[in-house]
């Protein structure tokens, strides 16, 4: 009997605390790793700026998931309606990893300037109780 | 679908989401062309996700699913491509879309050019 309480109770515990662990580490690592490609020029723009002369399409992708405390909080949330706080910060971080790879890539074939580039965002997988991923695919022309 | 080019053929062919390359100009449009694939996840790779779903984070063995399963309608589309005669697909889009549940459909379209160096 107590046991039907105490694995829900802890999963929402085991969430939070490696969910945040991870969520802190992983935005400290894309601040680290934006700030190594700062020179790197993104536009969403079709024109070829003068002197580029070789391009190379470059793409980058994730998929990820959220804890199982913050999809907690997020039903809670969608009760009351207004802000869900805690699938946006996942949004984020997902859209900043694909556009890092993104960049990655295109710094592989040392270019600084990547035009037309496309995020796109889908859910994957879905199970039939409505749990799933979210998928970040970033692409664009890297040019030289 | 027309699948039998060479494969040394469809290394040539240059894939950008553009609407030109740079330095090269068009010389034939060719038409649309367009590859698509659709995925399912196996369910050893779902229990692990399922272990994922509780802490959150990146699912590794899906985004290297989706990414196999994007190069295969990719070089789906540079086949049809490559059968065409173009050297070159312009305007490259991707679209993703779950259509059952567990599987994903991956589309890629692009327009078939022949492209020459200036």
């Amino acid at each position: 009997m107590i046991f039907s309480f105490i694995i829900p109770i802890s999963l929402v515990l085991l969430g939070f605390i490696v969910g945040r662990i991870n969520e802190a580490r992983h935005f400290a690592d894309l601040q680290q790793r934006e700030a190594s490609f700062q020179h790197v020029v993104l536009s969403d723009l079709k024109t070829i700026p003068e002197g580029m002369n070789r391009s190379q399409f470059v793409s980058g992708s994730v998929v990820i998931s959220i804890d199982y405390y913050k999809r907690i909080i997020a039903s809670i949330r969608m009760f009351f309606g207004g802000e869900v706080a805690s699938y946006q910060s996942l949004l984020t971080r997902a859209r900043r990893e694909a556009i890092l790879r993104m960049i990655d890539e295109a710094d592989d074939y040392d270019s600084k300037y990547i035009a037309n580039i496309r995020i796109e965002t889908s859910k994957v997988f879905e199970n039939d109780d409505g749990i799933g991923s979210l998928e970040v695919y970033a692409y664009g022309t890297a040019l030289s | 679908m027309v699948l039998c080019p060479n494969k040394k053929e469809m290394n040539n062919m240059q894939i950008s989401n553009l609407e030109s390359i740079p330095g090269t100009k068009i010389i034939k449009h060719l038409g649309m062309v367009q590859g698509n694939t659709v995925r399912a996840k196996h369910v050893g790779r779902d229990i692990l996700a399922g272990l994922k779903n509780i802490v959150g984070g990146e699912l590794h063995a899906y985004t290297e699913l989706l990414t196999e399963s994007r190069q295969q309608s990719t070089d789906r589309m540079i086949a049809q491509a490559t059968a065409m005669g173009a050297n070159a697909v312009l305007n490259v889009r991707f679209s993703t879309s779950s259509v059952s549940a567990g599987a994903s459909e991956i589309y890629v379209y692009g327009t078939a050019v022949v492209v020459q160096v200036e």
